[in-house]
């Protein structure tokens, strides 16, 4: 039990997926102009983050290893991921339109987004079971969340500054990217994957 | 064997997840059946799922749209009291504030999702349906068609010069339809010309290039607010880029028939002698009525070519005369207006006096 609050807690802060491993970067610049977008962005890639890493686990245990095809782990997690944003995508256009419209584009690049092909790969890197790997998924979302909500956060504050015109608008959100995973490192310690 | 099962495994699973995505949007998609109310009085059943724009259309309410849907011309906004659900941002980059919060909305990013309320201008209700049939069909220029349109035998279209009919048509994804300017006086009105330029790849001007002779065609029409006004006794000013000129062959024809004892202008922007069409039909009338002044002009070099060269502007600048007392109409492709419209308020032409349809 301890072991799972651990990876939970390890996967917010400490391995923070965007601040640590600057994965599933490009959403994260490009939606968090605006905090409430970049809270539904976060709140679909929480989700299809949980519902694929514990599909692929379930699929790369009683299929794949049993099968002795680990070799398609690539290309199955990426098919289960495809899948998944496009049933959100129904759903999303479904009961949020207006949330639908904001995402534009970026709905559908959630199927690459490396954070989420990332998360499966690493539970089968790290022999994760079950239950941890569904602590790791909805730990590694909620920090994703967290990541770009905060940047949000901090972008709308950019607005009235007046940053050195060179960095652009992306250029100063790396440096913000950069300064925050700084920030992170103050919890390096409390909790380790 | 272990690449054979492979192979058998990765294509179970891609088979299997295509059934549960088609299961998924048949389960989540379906709004069932919604109803629109129509000014509060009739209404009409229609699947939901579809944008509001095309389920009006599809029980012959028809509603002007120039871009075909997709939300950029702003033709397409009624007020829709209940059941539009909130603006889209694609909706708020073209209606303004005061529209927003009055109800007004894009019916083409509209969708059915449950039942829901709209209100129709009565204008909008006065336009029809016509099956017609294709009299005659020839090319203009190069790329430019003219179509003659003969309407069924006691049929009649009422418009006024300057507006525009639909030409609707069937695709892969149901019924769609392009706007074309009528280039005919309004005084016939049991028959239209069309000009229409091939646009590569466009839907609507490949559908119309590839008809011929006595087929049958079907438009919805008259639409639009461009047309000209004959309350005012100021001299008309038209200006035409390529085939901005079919509307105002319409408002000169009707015109020339009707003076009033205004006097007209018509400045054509072309490219070269080749795209130039109808030369000899403004240079008659320009012979015949003292009153009509027809200023041609090419945008490219051509030897063959003793007339006004540059852009329409320029000559625009050169020529008119009597700002103060002018009314313009303005056809053409978007850079040609705004560079027309700042030469005719330089000329004392007020922004309110003139009206343009941009393509």
């Amino acid at each position: 039990m301890i072991n799972l609050l651990v990876i939970l807690f390890a996967s917010i802060l400490t391995s923070n997926i965007a601040l640590t491993y600057f994965l599933g970067m490009c959403p994260f610049v490009t939606i968090s102009k605006n905090m409430k977008v970049a809270y539904g962005m976060g709140l679909a890639v929480t989700f299809v983050m949980v519902v694929t890493a514990m599909t692929n686990w379930l699929i790369n245990k009683f299929i794949l290893e049993a099968l002795g095809i680990e070799f398609l782990q690539f290309l199955v997690f990426i098919v289960t991921i495809a899948a998944m944003v496009q049933i959100i995508e129904i759903f999303i256009d479904r009961y949020f339109p207006a949330l639908y419209h904001a995402f534009g584009i970026f709905l559908p690049l959630i199927t690459v987004n490396c954070a989420i092909l990332g998360i499966s790969l690493f539970m089968v890197l790290r022999t994760y079971g079950f239950f941890e790997t569904l602590f790791f998924s909805v730990g590694s979302g909620l920090g994703w969340l967290l990541a770009i909500v905060s940047i949000g956060a901090l972008r709308k504050k950019m607005i009235f500054s007046n940053p050195l015109e060179h960095f652009g608008v992306t250029g100063i959100t790396a440096v913000l990217a950069g300064l925050m995973a700084l920030a992170f490192i103050g919890f390096t310690g409390i909790a380790r994957l | 064997m272990i690449f054979i099962k492979a192979i058998i495994f990765i294509n179970l699973y891609i088979f299997a997840i295509g059934i549960l995505i088609i299961f998924m949007d048949k389960v989540i998609s379906n709004y069932g059946e919604c109803k629109v109310k129509i000014n509060n009085d009739k209404e009409f059943e229609e699947h939901g799922g579809k944008t509001l724009l095309k389920a009006l259309f599809e029980n012959k309410y028809f509603i002007p749209s120039a871009c075909g849907g997709k939300g950029t011309c702003g033709y397409c906004k009624l007020q829709v009291p209940e059941g539009g659900g909130p603006a889209l941002p694609t909706e708020a980059l073209i209606l303004n504030s005061k529209e927003l919060r009055e109800g007004y909305r894009l019916s083409c990013q509209v969708k059915l999702r449950e039942d829901l309320d709209v209100t129709i201008p009565a204008e909008y209700l006065e336009i029809k349906e016509y099956d017609a049939v294709i009299e005659q069909i020839e090319l203009a220029t190069s790329d430019i068609k003219k179509v003659k349109i003969n309407l069924a035998e006691d049929d009649e279209i009422n418009f006024k010069p300057g507006q525009y009919v639909q030409i609707m048509f069937d695709t892969p994804d149901g019924l769609d339809y392009r706007a074309y300017s009528i280039a005919s006086t309004p005084e016939r009105k049991n028959s239209i010309e069309l000009n229409v330029k091939l646009i590569p790849e466009g839907l609507g001007s490949s559908y119309v290039h590839a008809k011929n002779k006595n087929d049958k065609i079907q438009f919805s029409g008259p639409y639009g607010d461009f047309f000209l006004r004959t309350d005012s006794h100021r001299k008309i000013v038209c200006v035409a880029g390529g085939v901005g000129l079919a509307p105002m062959k319409s408002i000169i024809d009707f015109w020339n028939n009707n003076p009033h004892g205004r006097k007209c202008e018509l400045y054509y922007g072309s490219r070269t002698t080749k795209d130039l069409y109808d030369h000899e039909f403004f240079v008659k009338i320009a012979k015949e009525n003292p009153d009509f002044s027809y200023y041609p002009a090419l945008s490219d070099k051509d030897p063959e070519w003793n007339g006004e060269c540059g852009f329409i502007h320029t000559v625009i600048e050169k020529y008119l005369e009597d700002g103060a007392n002018s009314e313009a109409y303005l056809c053409g492709p978007e850079i040609m207006i705004n560079f027309v419209t700042e030469v005719l308020i330089a000329k004392e032409i007020p922004q309110e006096r003139i009206s343009y349809d941009k393509f």
